[in-house]
């Protein structure tokens, strides 16, 4: 399972698994755009408050929109029996979480980074808050992706799990939002920045692991 | 010597919330052999089929295997998007090696409805499909539960076909089954 | 000790006398540091006056909240890698306790600042690091027990749940960090328990006063004894509810 074959067929099938259900792909841009939309009609119209509050919001959003994508991620592979076929001679289910969770984020995260600068004009986020607010969405939005796929691969087994991850998930969300927030007032070149990718590094590190031994006991 | 062992199971125990579904069961299959795990409803079979495969962590026992095995379980492993051939040339992929899937799909008789997302297919097709993953890749021990369900007569035919050749060739199957079996066993194991 | 009781009848003996020495003495020692603290010790200028007061319950349910996710977490690493039932058992009956203190920590915190740090309700959470990491330590203790309850048998439930406190316990620290960068003005004092006893005391030291360290003292002893107590008792609950489910088990079997 060291090869790459196999980790490359894990990310087409998840990719095409994604790209499939249409609906799915769209549904964390709608919810994106929606909730960035929102903003101000419950905020009111003023400009200057719209400005600071925007990317904050933005970050609120895509954390939320992570974790509406990935209940159905590990969910499926438990219900139609793939994940019985991964875990039959694969030493490492980890792995193959790991690039299910990856392609997720770039199939439904990713987009959202692009979408952030449409949404921050409209949110009056100043232009060269744009380049650090992409880049900390970008990364930032790898570690909700990796811990939300803990939660998810720990509550695959349940049937509405949606509101479990969320509890689960929310507490391990909290130093990038933290950092990600600072960063994008304080710029690329802050140390808030490289805390945020520390955090990326770490959740790289752990959260595989972890959802490996989650799917294993989901499969029982 | 003895022949060799494929697969050795040694006082396997399972136990959900705080029922014991079985106890000390033990059980060795060696080349050629096909044995069914019989019992009512419940009694646990799928979850000792699963304890071989190391799906399933026993809460006793232990199980020992010595080759590669392939595991078709009551779901197909199938997802919606896939069609028979997407399905079975991504499992070559990851398995390795290079199988004519064209002609494993004529040969399971999936020639037509080869190019259809699983979510239009029938149960059958869909049981067909998975049993086709068997001629992927020759594995010696095949563990498969209820591998009869859903198929046809033909199909039935055919998987028991399969199942005839794979032991002639010197492999070994366990399966889970109830009902009327369309094969001859050499062992029956009573959970 | 540990590997001493890990045997499920000696645990049951040894709980059974454990219970009720640790219940009443840790309930006569939180009694005695409340009756000190609340009636006989000085308010103190500094901090708001009698509000000091609420230190003697804030300070050891603050401990408390830690030590005993830290408890949690261990508790599942010994069941994860050794599968010792009683570990098991031990996690489950933990997080409760734990999440009761984390909540006790958070709401006297809150009554403490309120009044003391005149910070006002409505920046209470915002206004304080510190309490707001408890908050987050609390939601951890509720995803645990969530998860466990969402499970539908007890094996999965503790392997998952085992799962969870392990990689809970690994983001502890960095949730600690990141909470105290984004809000780097805390109003919430330095712990100043340590600073007791340093070599030279000054007048303007803000090393605590033993009168009051004397009682607090006494409020952690209590407190973790009736926290051990309480613990000790869910886990005898939870050790009878698994032989009469075992039971119910066979005699459903029989009919």
């Amino acid at each position: 399972m060291t090869a790459p074959a196999p980790l490359l067929s894990a990310f087409r099938q998840a990719f095409s698994e994604a790209w499939a259900s249409g609906a799915g792909l769209l549904l964390p841009l709608g919810f994106f755009a929606g909730t960035a939309t929102l903003v101000p009609f419950t905020l009111g119209g003023e400009a200057d408050l719209l400005s600071r509050v925007g990317p904050g919001i933005l970050w609120l959003a895509l954390a939320l929109s992570s974790m509406v994508t990935l209940e159905r991620v590990f969910q499926a592979d438990l219900q139609d029996g793939a994940l019985d076929l991964w875990l039959q001679d694969t030493g490492s289910i980890s792995l193959v979480a790991a690039i299910k969770t990856l392609t997720h984020w770039l199939v439904s995260g990713f987009p959202l980074v692009l979408m952030t600068p449409l949404i921050g004009f409209m949110l009056g986020v100043p232009a060269e808050k744009m380049i650090p607010a992409m880049l900390g969405y970008a990364m930032g939005g790898l570690v909700f992706f990796l811990w939300g796929g803990v939660a998810a691969a720990l509550s695959a087994s349940v049937a509405r799990g949606g509101l479990l991850i969320a509890l689960i998930a929310l507490p391990l969300y909290v130093p990038a939002l933290i950092f990600g927030v600072q960063m994008v007032d304080a710029g690329v070149d802050s140390p808030s920045f490289l805390f945020l990718c520390a955090c990326t590094l770490f959740a790289l590190g752990v959260a595989p692991a972890a959802m490996g031994a989650a799917l294993r006991l989901a499969a029982e | 010597m003895s022949d060799p062992v494929l697969i050795a199971g040694h006082g396997l125990g399972a136990v959900r919330g705080e029922r014991v579904l079985f106890q000390d069961v033990s059980l060795e299959a060696a080349p050629g052999e096909l044995i069914l795990l019989r019992g009512a409803n419940g009694s646990g079979k799928t979850t000792l089929l699963r304890q071989l495969a190391g799906l399933s962590e026993p809460q006793a026992g232990t199980v020992e295997r010595t080759v590669l095995h392939h595991w078709i379980g009551h779901t197909n492993g199938l997802k919606a998007h896939e069609t028979p051939r997407s399905h079975l040339r991504h499992w070559a992929r990851v398995w390795g090696g290079d199988t004519d899937i064209a002609a494993i799909l004529t040969e399971m008789g999936l020639k037509r409805p080869a190019n259809v997302p699983s979510r239009m297919l029938s149960a059958g097709q869909k049981r067909r499909t998975a049993l086709s993953r068997l001629r992927l890749q020759d594995r010696e021990l095949w563990l498969l539960d209820e591998p009869f369900n859903a198929l046809d007569t033909d199909g039935q035919a055919r998987l028991a076909n399969m199942i005839e050749s794979h032991r002639a060739a010197g492999g070994s199957v366990i399966a889970a089954l109830h009902g009327d079996a369309p094969i001859e066993a050499t062992r029956e194991v009573e959970l | 000790m540990l590997s001493y009781l890990a045997n499920p009848l000696r645990f049951m003996r040894f709980s059974r006398l454990a219970v009720p020495i640790c219940f009443a003495l840790g309930v006569l020692m939180i009694g005695w540091s409340l009756y000190n603290g609340l009636f006989i010790v000085p308010p103190d200028a500094l901090q708001g006056g009698d509000l000091i007061r609420a230190m003697f319950t804030h300070v050891p349910s603050a401990w408390l909240s830690m030590g005993l996710y830290a408890a949690l977490a261990g508790a599942s690493f010994v069941w994860y890698i050794w599968r010792h039932e009683l570990a098991d058992v031990a996690a489950r009956a933990i997080a409760p306790i734990g999440a009761g203190y984390t909540a006790l920590c958070f709401i006297t915190g809150s009554i403490w600042g309120q009044k003391g740090w005149g910070a006002g309700w409505h920046n209470l959470i915002l206004g304080d690091s510190r309490l707001m990491s408890v908050l987050v330590m609390l939601f951890l203790f509720l995803g645990y027990i969530a998860l466990r309850a969402a499970l539908e048998t007890r094996q999965k439930a503790a392997r998952a749940a085992a799962i969870l406190a392990l990689v809970g316990i690994v983001n502890v620290p960095i949730i600690k960090v990141s909470v105290d960068m984004w809000q780097t003005t805390t109003i919430h004092q330095e712990s100043s328990v340590l600073k007791i006893g340093g070599s030279e005391p000054r007048e303007d030291d803000e090393g605590m006063n033993p009168v009051y360290l004397q009682q607090l003292l006494w409020g952690f002893g209590g407190h973790t004894l009736l926290a051990s107590a309480m613990i000790l008792m869910l886990m005898r609950a939870e050790v009878y509810t698994q032989q009469a489910e075992r039971q119910l088990a066979l005699k459903l079997e029989e009919r």
